[in-house]
C-alpha cells in the first residue's frame, strides 16, 4: 500500500484536464507501454503566448496520473519562458509529496513538458544525448547525471526511484555508481589494470568473468551463454536457453557481455557469436 | 463501506471455527506442553491432535508434520536440509515462477556456489516437463516445484513429476502453500519426500507453518535448539497457532467440495462476465488446470495499480502483478516467466475468492469493473491509438 497524499489521491481520482486538445501548439509523448507508464502531453496557447489550455493521457499507476493532472494544472496561464522553468521536483510539490519510490513519475511529467516546447518550437525531436547506461528503461548517462544534479541524489535506489534506471536487470547498478560518484567529486574506483596476459591466463579470466559476472545476469531471465573459443582477442560464444531465440540477444552481446570483458579481461577484446 | 475479499492467495480470513478453538490458549490453558505437570501436558495432548488433523488432510502420518513459523520457514527448511545431508551435490532445480520463498533461495545458492536451474513454463504458465527432466543429473541435490502457482493459479503436475524424480534417487520439495483446501493433496499417492503449508492461506492464523518429511527422509534442522518437534525444529511451541492450524485443516476437508463447486462457480461467472462486458482482456494461467478460486485477468493498455486503487474506493480488495504495485519496475517474475506482453502484464489483477465470498460480492465486482476500466482507457494514450487503428 502507497502512501498517497490526500491531493494525489483527489488528482488520481478526480483528473484534472484529461484529453488530447485538437489542433494544438505543442505535443509532447514520454514513456511507453513497456516501460509501465506514459504520458501524451497537448498545450495551446493565448494571443500573448501563454498556456491557455493543456490536457493530458496517460498510461500508468495513480501518481503517474495524478502527477500529469497536476502538471496541466500548474503550466495553466504559464508563458513557456516560465513553463520552462518547472522541475520535477514542483510537480512533486504541487501534489504535497510522493512516495521516493514514485518520483519517477515526477520527472515523466517534466519530460513531457520539454518535449512539448521543443514540439511548438519546431525544434526537431531531440535527439536521445548521451549514451544509454540502463538498458532496461533506455535511461542515458546525461539524464541520470541531470537528475542527480537537480534533486541532489547520492545512492543508486535514488536514481532508480527517479529515472528508472537501474530498476530492471541490474547490469548498470556499476556504472550508475561511477556516475554518482564522479559527480560527489570521489574518483571512480580503480580498474583492474590490465597487466601483460598471457593466453592462459586471458582465457581463464575470460571464463571466470563469464561465470562469475555474466552467466548469472543472463540466467535471471532463462538464458545462458557457452563460451566455445578463444582466438587471439576474438572471444567465441555461443548463446543458450532464451537467449538463443531472444531477438535482442545481439544487443546483449556486444553491449553487456563484450562491455563487460573489456572492463574485467582486457579492452581489445571482441566477443562474436558461432552459429 | 463494506469490504469485498477477493486476494485469499495473500491471506485470508481466520475461520470463526479456528479463533474459537485458539483462544484459550492464550491465557486460559497457557502451560508449556514441554512440562511435566498435567496444566502443561494437558496443552501437549492439544498438539497431538492438532497434528493428526495436519497428518490427516495430508495422507500423512503424524509423526511426518513439523509445526514452525511460516511457509516461508518450511520451504528454507527443506532446501537446505536436502543441500546440507548431500554435500557432496551442488545443483538445485527449481522453477522461474516459484514464490518468492524458494525463488530468491535459489538465487541466494547460484551465488554461493550452486548451479541453480530455473525450469521455464510457457504461456498458460504450464512447466516444460521436458527441460525438467533433461536437467536431472547425479549432481542435483533437490528439485523444489511448488503445487500451484499464486498468481496464475496454474496446477503443476506433482504426482507424475515427483516419480520420475524419485526414480533418480533426487529429494523432491514442493511448496503446496496456495494448494491446500483448494485441490486435494495425498502425499501418500505422490514421491513427494517434502510439502510445505502455510497456515494464514487456508483460514488459520499467520506466524505457522507446516513442513512434512516423509519418514526415512535425510533431513537436518535449520533451527536447532530444544527437542520440540522431535528435535526437527527448535522453540517453544506456538501452541495457539498450531491449535488453529489443525482445526483449519478439519475445515479444509469439509469444504473442499464447496471450493471446487461454489467457489468455482463464483470465479468463473466473475471471469465469463468480465472477458464478456470488458473488451481486450486476456485470461492468464491454464483454464484447464487451475486452483478453482483463482483468476488473473489482463486488461490491456491500463496499469494495474490505478486499477487496484479504484476498486478499493468500492471497498474491492484484490492484487495486482504490475511493477507499480511491488515497488519495483518490471512486472511480476511470474507474468514475464510466462511470456505476458508487457500490454498485458502492466494491467494484471488476481481475483482469489473463498467459501466466504457470495454471488452478491461477485455482482457488485462485475458491475464496478466495467466503467473503472473504460475510465482509465479513455485517459490512456494507446487506447486512443488502437480504437483509432481499429476504425
Amino acid at each position: 500500500m502507497w502512501e498517497y497524499t490526500e491531493k494525489v489521491k483527489d488528482h488520481f481520482l478526480n483528473p484534472r484536464n484529461v484529453g488530447v486538445i485538437e489542433n494544438a501548439d505543442g505535443i509532447g509523448e514520454v514513456g511507453s507501454l513497456a516501460c509501465g507508464d506514459a504520458l501524451k502531453l497537448t498545450f495551446k496557447l493565448d494571443e500573448n503566448k501563454r498556456i491557455q489550455d493543456a490536457k493530458f493521457q496517460t498510461f500508468g499507476c495513480a501518481s503517474a496520473i495524478a502527477s500529469s493532472s497536476a502538471l496541466t494544472e500548474i503550466i495553466k496561464d504559464l508563458t513557456l519562458q516560465e513553463a520552462e522553468k518547472i522541475t520535477n521536483e514542483d510537480i512533486a510539490k504541487y501534489l504535497g509529496d510522493l512516495p521516493k519510490e514514485k518520483m519517477h513519475c515526477s520527472v515523466l511529467g517534466r519530460d513531457a513538458l520539454e518535449q512539448a516546447i521543443a514540439n511548438y518550437r519546431g525544434e526537431a525531436e531531440k535527439k536521445v544525448e548521451g549514451e544509454i547506461v540502463c538498458e532496461c528503461f533506455g535511461v542515458t548517462d546525461l539524464e541520470i547525471e541531470r537528475t542527480i544534479r537537480e534533486n541532489n541524489l547520492s545512492t543508486i535506489e535514488d536514481v532508480t526511484d527517479y529515472v528508472k534506471a537501474g530498476g530492471g536487470c541490474g547490469n548498470c547498478h556499476e556504472k550508475i555508481q561511477e556516475i554518482i560518484d564522479s559527480m560527489h567529486g570521489k574518483e571512480p574506483r580503480a580498474k583492474r589494470k590490465s597487466e601483460r596476459l598471457t593466453n592462459i591466463k586471458k582465457i581463464k579470466l575470460i571464463e571466470e568473468t563469464l561465470d562469475r559476472e555474466v552467466k548469472p545476469a543472463l540466467k535471471k531471465d532463462g538464458g545462458d551463454i557457452e563460451l566455445i573459443d578463444v582466438e587471439g582477442n576474438i572471444v567465441l560464444v555461443k548463446m543458450r536457453g532464451t537467449c538463443a531465440t531472444c531477438t535482442a540477444s545481439q544487443v546483449t552481446l556486444k553491449n553487456y557481455v563484450e562491455t563487460k570483458l573489456r572492463e574485467l579481461v582486457t579492452s581489445e577484446l571482441v566477443v562474436e557469436e558461432v552459429q | 463501506m463494506n469490504v469485498i475479499y477477493v486476494d485469499n492467495n495473500a491471506t485470508t480470513m481466520v475461520a470463526p471455527e479456528v479463533l474459537d478453538e485458539m483462544l484459550p490458549y492464550f491465557n486460559e490453558f497457557y502451560g508449556n506442553p514441554s512440562s511435566m505437570h498435567t496444566f502443561g501436558g494437558n496443552v501437549g495432548r492439544k498438539i497431538r491432535e492438532a497434528r493428526e488433523k495436519v497428518a490427516t488432510i495430508l495422507g500423512a502420518a503424524p509423526e511426518e508434520i513439523v509445526f514452525n513459523s511460516c511457509g516461508t520457514e518450511s520451504d528454507s527448511t527443506a532446501i537446505r536440509a536436502a543441500v546440507l545431508s548431500n554435500p557432496d551435490k551442488k545443483h538445485i532445480i527449481t522453477t522461474r515462477v516459484e514464490h518468492p520463498a524458494v525463488k530468491n533461495l535459489g538465487e541466494y545458492f547460484a551465488k554461493n556456489g550452486f548451479r541453480v536451474t530455473f525450469v521455464p513454463v510457457d504461456r498458460k504458465g504450464r512447466l516444460d516437463i521436458d527441460y525438467l527432466y533433461e536437467n536431472l543429473t547425479d549432481d542435483t541435490a533437490i528439485v523444489s516445484i511448488m503445487w500451484a502457482n499464486n498468481e496464475s493459479g496454474t496446477i503443476f503436475p506433482i504426482e507424475e513429476l515427483s516419480k520420475t524424480v524419485k526414480e533418480r534417487e533426487i529429494v523432491f520439495h514442493t511448496d503446496a502453500v496456495q494448494t491446500i483446501g483448494k485441490i486435494p493433496i495425498d502425499v501418500s499417492k505422490t514421491e513427494v519426500d517434502m510439502l510445505s503449508l502455510s497456515g494464514h492461506k487456508f483460514h488459520g492464523p499467520k506466524g505457522i507453518g507446516v513442513l512434512y518429511i516423509r519418514k526415512g527422509t535425510k533431513f537436518s534442522p535449520y533451527i536447532i535448539g530444544g527437542h520440540q518437534e522431535s528435535g526437527r525444529r527448535g522453540g517453544t511451541e506456538n501452541v495457539a497457532s498450531i491449535i488453529g492450524i489443525g482445526k483449519a485443516c478439519e475445515l479444509a476437508v469439509e469444504h473442499l467440495g464447496k471450493e471446487n463447486t461454489r467457489v468455482k462457480k463464483l470465479r468463473d461467472k466473475l471471469e465469463t462476465e468480465i472477458l464478456k462486458r470488458i473488451p481486450n482482456t486476456i485470461i492468464n494461467g491454464d483454464p484447464e488446470n487451475r486452483l478453482p478460486n483463482t483468476t488473473s485477468i489482463a486488461f490491456e493498455y491500463v496499469e494495474g495499480e490505478s486499477i487496484l486503487l479504484m476498486m478499493d474506493e468500492f471497498g474491492i480488495c484484490a492484487s495486482s502483478g504490475s511493477a507499480c504495485t511491488s515497488g519495483s519496475l518490471e512486472p511480476s517474475h511470474v507474468l514475464r516467466a510466462m511470456g505476458v506482453p508487457f500490454t498485458a502484464a502492466h494491467g494484471s489483477i488476481r481475483f482469489s475468492l473463498s467459501i466466504y465470498n457470495t454471488e452478491e460480492e461477485i455482482d457488485f465486482i462485475i458491475e464496478k469493473l466495467s466503467p473503472i476500466i473504460e475510465r482509465l482507457r479513455e485517459m490512456s494514450p494507446f487506447w486512443d491509438d488502437k480504437v483509432i487503428g481499429n476504425q
